[in-house]
C-alpha cells in the first residue's frame, strides 16, 4: 500500500513545520494524533497526507487531551507515535505527558510556542512554554527538550527525540517556536540508511513468565524493558503508582522508589542526553546563553561583538531540558556575566542564576516579533563598559 | 473445619487471582457485570492474549486490574482515545473499555461521541451507578433527578444522560443496557459487542450502596438491585428516547434489552488511502 517514499533524501527548500513532519517520517513515526492549531498545523497537514501514502496511521482528534491519550495508547501498542501543538494545545497535554511518565511510554511532542497566557498571539512567536515544558503536568519527572534553531534541525532533532524517547522510556519535546515553524530554509535529508534508529530495550523474559517483572529496571540505565499490547505478556499499565509486577501500590515505601527511578533514569544520565553547541567560549567574558530563534540573533550578536573586540561568546542550548548546569558553573570561572536573551520575560535565564554567582542579564520580551540582535548586543556592550 | 468443595472456578484463568481481595465495596454491582465480562472473554473464543481492557478513573475503572489480560489503568476520561490508538494499531485486538458513568460521560463524554461518530473498533462496558463513588457518592450526568448526593444535598436538579439514547444517536452500531441482576442477558449482549465490528455500547445498571442506595433511601445493594428487578421490563425495540430512568415516577419501568444492532463501516484511518489504491 505504500505509494509515497519515507525518507524524502536529498536537498529541499523547505517550511519548517513541514521539515519536522518528514524528521518524524524519516525516524519512522507510524502514528500520529493531533489536533489543529496555528502554527503548528502545517505539521498535522503534510502528515495527514504523508503517513497514510507510506502506510502509517494520522489520526485527527477530537482535542489535545485525546491526541496525548491516544499517543500513549499507540506508543504501548509498539508504535512510534507523535503528536504537535502549540500553547495552549500543550496546556491541554499535560495530564497525559503525566500518564507518558508514569507508564513509561515513550513518544514524542513538537510544541511550536506562541505568545501567551491563554490564547495569547495564535500567529506570533513566543518561547514562553520552556518552564511548562519541565513542570507543566504534576508531580515529580524528568523529561527530554530539544530546542532547534532552523528548519535543519528541526528535522533532526525531531529523529533524536524518537531515539531519545525509546532509549529512556519517556515524551521527549521538541521546542520549536513560531519562527522556526514557518521560516523557509536548505533542509539536506539523508539517505534512509544513514537515519540513526535507537531500538526499545526489550525482555529477554518469554510471555508467560511468571518471573517476569516488567516494571523491575535491572540494568544501570533505570529503564526497565518494555512490552507492547497482544505480545502475550499481560501487563498491568497503571497511572496509579505500581509496583515492579505493574501492581498498584499506593503507599509511601513504593512510591518513592518508582518516582526516584523515574527521576534518576532521566538526572543520573543527563551528561548521555545533555546537547549544546559552543561558539567562541574558549576565552569569552561575556556569554550568551540562547536557544531557538532566539540564538540566531544571539549569533549574530556575538559576531558583531567580537569584531568590536568584545570576548564574548555563545552557549546554545539544544536540550534546554536537562540543562547544562555543569557547564554554565565551569564557564563561571572565566566569564563576568551571562545574557540571556529570550521570547518571554525570564525563564532560562532563572535557571542559569541556579548554578552561577555571575550577574544573568535577561533581554526579554513577551512575544510577538522575533529577537533582535540589537537590544543582545547592547546587554553586552553594557557588561564591558 | 468445613470441607472445601471446589478450589478454583473456571474463570480464575481470565482474572489475576494474585490480585484478590479486591476494592468493591460489598453489595456492589460491579462484581457480577466483571463476571459477566470474564464469561464472556473465554466464551468468545478469541484468544486471551488477543483481548486489552482499558479504563479511566473510577470503581469501575479498577476492573481492568482484575483481568489476566493486557491491561491499561489511564486517566480519568481517556480510557476510550487510549483504547482507540491500541484498536487502530493492533486491529486484530478486541479492545474492551470498562469504565463507570462519571468517568465515560462526565470528563470523559466529549471522547465517547467522538469515538462513537468514527466509529471506533471498541466495545465500551458502562457501569452506571448514578453517582461518583470512587469519591464518595457526588452527583454526575447520570443521576436522577431529585436523587441525593453529598455534592447535591438537596436533591438533583440537572436533567441525566440516557445513555442507550446518546450512544445510539452518536453512531453506535450495537446498544444495550441490562442491570448487574441480569448476568446472562449481559454476557450474551457482550459476546454479541465482541462478534461485531465497530463502536459498541453497554450499560449495565448497578447498586452503589454507599454512593447512592444509603443517601437515597434505597438501602443495601440487594435492595437497590431489588428495586431493578421490581420495575424492569425487557423490550428490545423500545422507543430509546423513553428510556431515561427517574427514581421518582413509580409507575414508569427501567427498560432492558439489545436496542441497536446495525452495520456501519467501522473506523479505519487508513480507508481512503486503500480505497484509492485499488
Amino acid at each position: 500500500m505504500t505509494t509515497e517514499e519515507r525518507v524524502l533524501t536529498g536537498a529541499h527548500f523547505i517550511v519548517g513545520d513541514h521539515a519536522f513532519a518528514e524528521g518524524a517520517l524519516a525516524a519512522g513515526c507510524d502514528f500520529f494524533a493531533g489536533y489543529p492549531i496555528t502554527p503548528s498545523t502545517e505539521i498535522a497537514e503534510r502528515l495527514s497526507r504523508r503517513l497514510p501514502a507510506v502506510g502509517a496511521i494520522f489520526i485527527q482528534m477530537e482535542d489535545e487531551l485525546g491526541s496525548m491519550a491516544a499517543l500513549v495508547g499507540a506508543s504501548l501498542a509498539g508504535a512510534r507515535a507523535m503528536t504537535a501543538t502549540s500553547g495552549p494545545g500543550f496546556s491541554l497535554m499535560q495530564e497525559n505527558i503525566g500518564l507518558a511518565v508514569m507508564m513509561e511510554a515513550p513518544c514524542v511532542v513538537v510544541n511550536i510556542q506562541r505568545g501567551g497566557p491563554s490564547t495569547g498571539l495564535p500567529t506570533l512567536v513566543g518561547q514562553a512554554d520552556m518552564m511548562q515544558a519541565k513542570w507543566g503536568s504534576h508531580g515529580d519527572y524528568e523529561i527530554v527538550a530539544y530546542c532547534p534553531s532552523s528548519p535543519q534541525e528541526a528535522f533532526d532533532y525531531v529523529i533524536k527525540a524518537f531515539n531519545t524517547a525509546d532509549r529512556w522510556r519517556i515524551p521527549v519535546f521538541v521546542m520549536g517556536d513560531e519562527l522556526i515553524g514557518h521560516m523557509t530554509e536548505r533542509l539536506v535529508i539523508p539517505p534512509a540508511e544513514q537515519i540513526p534508529r535507537v531500538e526499545r530495550k526489550r525482555p529477554r523474559h518469554k510471555p508467560g513468565d511468571d518471573s517476569f517483572l516488567p516494571f523491575l529496571a535491572e540494568d544501570e540505565d533505570l529503564v526497565p524493558p518494555i512490552v507492547h499490547a497482544g505480545e502475550g505478556y499481560r501487563v498491568n499499565y497503571d497511572s496509579l503508582t505500581h509496583d515492579e509486577k505493574g501492581y498498584p501500590a499506593t503507599l509511601a515505601e513504593p512510591h518513592d522508589r518508582l518516582v526516584r527511578r523515574l527521576v534518576n533514569k532521566i538526572r543520573l544520565h543527563a551528561d548521555q542526553i545533555m546537547e549544546y553547541e559552543e561558539v567562541l567560549l574558549d576565552d569569552a567574558q561575556v556569554v550568551v546563553i540562547a536557544y531557538g530563534s532566539t540564538a540566531r540573533s544571539a549569533r549574530r550578536a556575538v559576531l558583531t561583538a567580537r569584531e568590536e573586540g568584545i570576548r564574548a561568546g555563545l552557549l546554545r542550548l539544544i536540550t534546554v531540558w536537562p540543562f547544562p548546569e555543569d557547564k554554565v558553573r565551569k564557564l563561571s570561572e572565566q566569564a563576568v556575566a551571562f545574557i540571556v536573551p529570550e521570547v518571554n520575560l525570564g525563564q532560562m535565564s532563572r535557571e542559569t542564576e541556579r548554578f552561577t554567582s555571575l550577574p544573568v542579564i535577561g533581554v526579554n520580551h513577551a512575544g510577538g516579533v522575533m529577537m533582535a540582535p540589537d537590544p543582545i548586543l547592547d546587554a553586552i556592550r553594557e557588561v564591558v563598559r | 473445619m468445613p470441607e472445601v468443595a471446589v478450589r478454583s472456578h473456571p474463570i480464575d484463568t481470565v482474572f489475576r487471582t494474585d490480585r484478590l481481595p479486591h476494592i468493591f465495596c460489598p453489595g456492589c454491582g460491579i462484581g457480577p457485570a466483571l463476571h459477566a465480562y470474564g464469561l464472556a472473554v473465554l466464551e468468545s473464543g478469541i484468544p486471551k492474549d488477543q483481548h486489552a481492557c482499558v479504563s479511566g478513573i473510577g470503581c469501575t475503572a479498577r476492573v481492568p486490574g482484575y483481568m489476566d489480560l493486557d491491561s491499561y489503568h489511564t486517566t480519568h476520561g481517556r480510557g476510550i482515545p487510549f483504547a482507540t490508538a491500541i484498536a487502530v494499531v493492533k486491529p486484530e485486538m478486541m479492545v474492551t473499555v470498562f469504565s463507570g458513568d462519571g468517568d465515560l460521560f462526565g470528563i470523559g463524554g466529549n471522547h465517547f461521541i467522538h469515538a462513537a461518530r468514527r466509529n471506533a473498533n471498541l466495545n465500551v462496558i458502562c457501569i452506571n451507578n448514578f453517582n461518583y463513588g470512587m469519591t464518595g457518592g457526588q452527583v454526575g450526568p447520570t443521576t436522577p433527578l431529585g436523587a441525593r448526593a453529598t455534592t447535591a444535598p438537596y436533591g438533583n436538579t440537572e436533567r441525566p444522560f440516557n445513555l442507550p439514547y446518546l450512544a445510539a444517536a452518536t453512531g453506535a452500531v450495537f446498544v444495550a443496557r441490562w442491570t448487574a441482576l441480569h448476568v446472562r442477558q449481559l454476557k450474551a449482549a457482550i459476546l454479541r459487542a465482541m462478534q461485531k465490528k465497530g463502536f459498541t455500547f453497554i450499560e449495565v445498571l448497578s447498586p452503589c450502596p454507599v454512593g447512592f442506595g444509603h443517601p437515597n433511601d434505597i438501602g443495601e445493594g440487594l435492595e437497590e438491585v431489588w428495586l431493578y428487578r421490581e420495575r424492569c421490563i425487557v423490550d428490545h425495540s423500545a422507543n430509546l428516547a423513553e428510556l431515561e430512568i427517574d427514581l421518582r415516577r413509580k409507575d414508569t419501568p427501567f427498560v432492558m434489552g439489545n436496542f441497536v444492532d446495525i452495520e456501519r463501516a467501522p473506523f479505519d484511518p487508513l480507508a481512503a488511502i486503500r480505497n484509492k489504491g485499488e
